[in-house]
């Protein structure tokens, strides 16, 4: 197959809440695998199918290493030099992973059911106090998931404004200058920094403190290995569950039907979050570029070494899987979307983050029958030039 | 050196696909789960990171004596 016509740009425009963006599924019919623009480096590949989705994702062809220092096709404009486990390849990326995947499997998660079952109370009951309606991104969204990644890490709870303005600024795609962007790297990584300080003073049996006696007496990471994972677990642990929860809401409280069978049925909680998982688009940009290592075919197009692939956001949306895709489904068999990844770098927190979206949510729904948004749907502000999607705000009175 | 036994619960898994991309020449993915390429194996090390980084702790590395080298519980 062969294309002549221009790359399009990508990404294709600004996100616009929680829509698709409908040249997806266009592409997909007519070139599914596509040569896409980006504002910085160059052309790339951007691939729309489920199963090539899934194959760039886990074939280790297609390396995360080789975007390191490297003027590759992206949507900001500093070139990515920060070493982190996002962007490491096997087995390198192994040898990190294993050292915290043990705190994080569906197993110890299950053992924080209840603390987060306890949190979300909390948080609830001091919502009530504060009375309707209550903008739920700051009552709940944000503090359920950051205090549960907080005693997971051993960071403090009380230095969240701190962090939280940080990491608002690292994962800024368009939203700050590169300075401010970097600066908010920087000051995690200074902040994480003297975590690990206070730990070689007086140890701790807390996930930070598992990585600094992995590297202080196993030698098995290094200093900057140890201080990128530590910011990389803080920031990722919580600003996507928090924004998920405020998608997840907002499409909820924007679909009635949906959201009056989920309340007449909580035992559907646990496959709602799956099906929301799968139909809100987080992603807010082009995503991480991958690079094939050597010449790749997919879908009869070959991928030359050296080229970079995006794989976009409408793997979840391909008909081949998911019939009639852009319906809500909470009966839907075999959902095997890919919102965590696919293969080597499948989220670590994604029995976590699980946890907690159904916790949250079936709690709202059974506490609160009468929960509503209290401004028009069209109204709710969204965050915009992020690396993920998410409300500003979502007031609800109940 | 005596062969490794590696066994997957199907029943566990949840096709993250993290085995089958980290260790390809153990793991292989068959509707959606994983499954062991072979049971016995030579000692390999990519063996005992794939059934620590699973999230859904599903493999199951056992050394020629039958003692659980992987995962730690």
């Amino acid at each position: 197959m062969t294309t002549s016509q221009e790359p399009r740009n990508y990404p294709f425009g600004e996100a616009d809440r929680l829509e698709l963006d409908p040249t997806y599924e266009e592409l997909r019919r007519t070139e599914p695998v596509a040569r896409v623009r980006l504002p910085y480096g160059g052309d790339a590949w951007l691939v729309t199918k489920y199963d090539d989705v899934k194959t760039v994702l886990s074939d280790l062809r297609f390396s995360r290493a080789a975007v390191l220092g490297q003027d590759v096709p992206r949507a900001m404009p500093m070139i990515q030099d920060r070493q982190s486990i996002l962007s490491m390849d096997p087995p390198e990326h192994g040898r990190l992973r294993k050292l915290v995947a043990k705190g994080f499997t569906m197993r110890r998660v299950e053992q924080l059911r209840d603390r987060a079952q306890e949190i979300v109370d909390g948080l609830l009951d001091e919502m009530e106090k504060e009375g309707s309606p209550a903008d739920l991104v700051e009552a709940l969204n944000m503090p359920l998931p950051i205090t549960i990644i907080c005693e997971m890490l051993g960071v403090p709870y009380d230095d969240r404004a701190e962090f939280r303005n940080w990491s608002d600024r690292a994962l800024a795609i368009t939203a700050f200058t590169p300075e401010e962007i970097t600066a908010g790297f920087e000051n995690l990584q200074g902040y994480i920094a003297e975590l690990v300080a206070e730990r070689r003073q007086s140890p701790t049996d807390d996930v930070l403190g598992t990585l600094v006696t992995a590297r202080d007496e196993g030698d098995r990471l290094t200093e900057e290995e140890l201080v990128n994972f530590g910011v990389t677990l803080l920031v990722a642990g919580h600003e996507t569950t928090a924004n998920q929860l405020g998608n997840f809401l907002y499409t909820l409280l924007s679909n009635p039907d949906r959201l009056a069978e989920l309340r007449a049925d909580p035992d559907l909680v646990p496959a709602a979050v799956e099906e929301l998982l799968r139909i809100t688009p987080l992603g807010g940009s082009a995503g991480f570029p991958r690079i094939a290592t050597e010449d790749v075919e997919l879908s009869g197009v070959t991928i030359p070494a050296g080229d970079a692939v995006f794989i976009g956001q409408a793997g979840n949306r391909d008909p081949a899987v998911f019939p009639d895709p852009n319906r809500i489904d909470f009966h839907r068999e075999n959902n095997a979307h890919v919102a965590f990844g696919h293969g080597v770098h499948h989220c670590v927190g994604a029995p976590l983050a699980r946890m907690e979206l159904q916790v949250a949510i079936g709690t709202l729904l059974s506490r609160y029958p009468a929960l509503e948004l209290a401004v028009p749907v069209d109204e709710v502000p969204f965050k915009k030039g992020r690396l993920v999607r998410g409300p500003r705000e979502l007031l609800v009175r109940w | 050196m005596a062969k490794w036994q590696v066994q997957v619960d199907r029943e566990a898994c949840i096709g993250t696909g993290m085995c089958a991309s980290s260790a390809a020449a153990y793991f292989r993915l068959e509707n959606g789960r994983a499954t062991a390429a072979q049971d016995f194996i030579e000692p390999d090390d990519l063996v005992v990171d794939a059934a620590e980084s699973c999230p859904m702790e599903a493999i199951l590395v056992r050394d020629g004596d039958g003692a659980v080298i992987a995962p730690e519980v």
